[in-house]
């Protein structure tokens, strides 16, 4: 097991918003923690990559742990945030450029690299524009090219292809199947597509206010709720656990479009 | 060092690519040197203290780097809130490293600042002797090395700009009107030249005007030694403080 996490919990004051997880990823893994907004999955990789502190529970990474030894830690993954983590003053370039010396990635290998990363995000001929003059989508493009220059371990992905146009979403996943596969680098991400999911993942675990209420593999998980795809396996399974408490029609209302939105 | 060379780079980059931050830099010194200068010098002389832009114009050159300083570290505030500084805190680099190279970054551009003002004191009448310009450099880096770090340690426990013109006004200013920058502290009596001698900025404002003026208060030897030490004691405390930041 290249991750494992046992009875995981963080509270945020009074408000718990990860309350006991425990989940496991075996190297090599595509593992997707699908959840609705809300459900705790930033949080939970927050905490995996040393950013946050748990309230308690046990996390192995790779061999050790990231609460008590973060710098060792830092060796074994990657991560491409859901929000901007860019320098925006900086150029393109310069961004990627920054990355590769944080993660010394030799002179040379850097340079091949940022170059083919750059252009299969197409943003090679914008290379040298401040990124602060770049669309959304040019953003997030740059942010998981970013990401994806060292290959480590593991690779968190927190919502990679949010807001991205098919063509990019393609792009990009053959090369992460590609790392996968040649690289074994093991890959840890959130989506709200779910036929990416259904797609790419080995294994899922859905999370749902800060409790994994299933996992499985997206035929397992299809076959237990009798659907025959996983958006409506999904449905079905966060639904019905609105379902059981005790909300008002309202309320439930409101859960279920939050998760139809996606 | 090629991680720390690129994150004093960054700093060395958004300070050029700022012309507001240079010009607002620059500025405001300049106003000062001119509106105390002249309106002042001449009550200054007065009572028997020598010329005042030559007491005057080190003290502005120092101000010049406290105030670039502090502003410079602070910006850690902003990284946080634009979310670069996440992609510095997952990487596999040790927090001294990210803190030291960001720290002489910020303190390179405010020694510059410093130094372009200086410049601008020429024109304005002051004199100096050139022999004594690397001594005065080093004071200024110093002071530099001190005050961004202070600010990045602030900046650090901060989580917006709000709380920092709190800091700005109950620790920066009083810092600055009790260093000797613009009036002596000679004549500052019991809690007050107490306080004074507990003020780095105060031994950062004799070395300089020590160093260009032939003047010291202290003596060149103490201010040198004062700021040294607490350089490395404030730098040990930001990468601590640095180490327990989450994001
Ligand atoms: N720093 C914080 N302080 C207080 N509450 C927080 C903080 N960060 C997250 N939360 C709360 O924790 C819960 C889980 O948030 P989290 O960001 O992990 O959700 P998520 O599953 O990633 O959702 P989404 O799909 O919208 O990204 C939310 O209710 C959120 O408001
Ligand atoms: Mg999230």
């Amino acid at each position: 097991m290249i991750i494992e996490v046992k009875n995981l919990s963080k509270k945020f004051k009074s408000f718990t918003a990860v309350d006991d997880v425990s989940f496991s990823v075996e190297k090599k893994d595509i593992f997707a923690f699908l959840g609705p907004n809300g459900a705790g999955k930033t949080t939970t990789i927050k905490i995996l990559t040393t950013l946050l502190k748990p309230s308690s529970g046990e996390i192995i990474l790779d061999g050790c742990d990231p609460v008590k030894n973060g710098n060792k830690a830092r060796y074994s993954f990657g991560i491409v945030f859901q929000d901007s983590s860019l320098d925006e003053e900086l150029s393109a370039y310069e961004n990627m450029e920054l990355h590769a010396v944080l993660y010394r990635i030799p002179k040379k290998i850097r340079k091949e690299r940022i170059e083919q990363l750059l252009k299969i995000v197409e943003l090679w001929d914008r290379r040298r524009e401040a990124v602060k003059k770049f669309s959304g989508g040019m953003k997030r493009r740059l942010e998981i090219a970013r990401g994806l220059l060292h290959h480590p371990q593991i690779l968190f992905l927190d919502e990679p292809t949010l807001g991205l146009d098919p063509q990019t979403r393609n792009h990009i996943w053959s090369y992460i199947k590609e790392l996968n596969e040649k690289e074994d680098v093991t890959v840890f991400f959130t989506t709200h597509y779910l036929a990416e999911a259904e797609k790419y993942s080995s294994k899922i675990a859905i999370i749902d206010k800060g409790k994994i209420i299933s996992q499985g593999s997206s035929r397992e998980l299809m076959e237990r709720t009798q659907t025959d795809s996983l958006e409506d396996a999904f449905i079905k399974i966060t639904g019905e656990d609105i379902r059981k408490e005790d909300y008002s029609a309202v309320d439930r209302m409101r859960q279920r479009r939050k998760v139809f939105k996606h | 060092m090629a991680i720390i060379y690129i994150l004093w780079l960054r700093q060395i980059k958004r300070f050029f690519r700022s012309k507001a931050r240079i010009i607002g830099s620059i500025g405001q010194p300049l106003l000062f040197l001119v509106a105390l200068g002249f309106g002042m010098g001449p009550i200054f002389e007065k009572a028997g203290e020598g010329n005042y832009i030559y007491f005057l114009s080190p003290g502005i050159i120092v101000m010049t780097i406290l105030f670039s300083s502090i502003f410079t570290g602070v910006d850690i505030i902003w990284d946080r809130q634009f979310g670069f500084l996440k992609e510095t805190l997952v990487a596999p680099v040790s927090r001294f490293k990210i803190v030291l190279g960001r720290i002489l970054g910020g303190a390179t551009t405010s020694l510059l600042q410093g130094v372009i003002v200086l410049i601008i004191t020429i024109p304005v009448g002051f004199r100096f002797d050139i022999a004594m310009l690397p001594l005065a450099l080093l004071f200024m880096f110093l002071i530099a090395i001190f005050f961004t770090t202070l600010g990045t340690t602030i900046g650090s426990m901060l989580k917006d700009m709000q709380a920092f013109h709190l800091i700005m006004n109950f620790l920066v200013m009083p810092i600055f009107f009790l260093s000797g920058a613009l009036f002596p502290i000679e004549h500052s009596v019991g809690v007050l030249e107490i306080i004074t001698k507990l003020n780095p900025l105060a031994y950062g404002v004799d070395g300089v005007r020590g160093s260009l003026t032939s003047n010291f208060y202290f003596s060149a030897g103490t201010d040198l030694i004062v700021l040294f030490i607490a350089s490395i004691l404030i730098l040990l405390l930001s990468s601590y403080i640095f180490s327990k930041i989450e994001a």
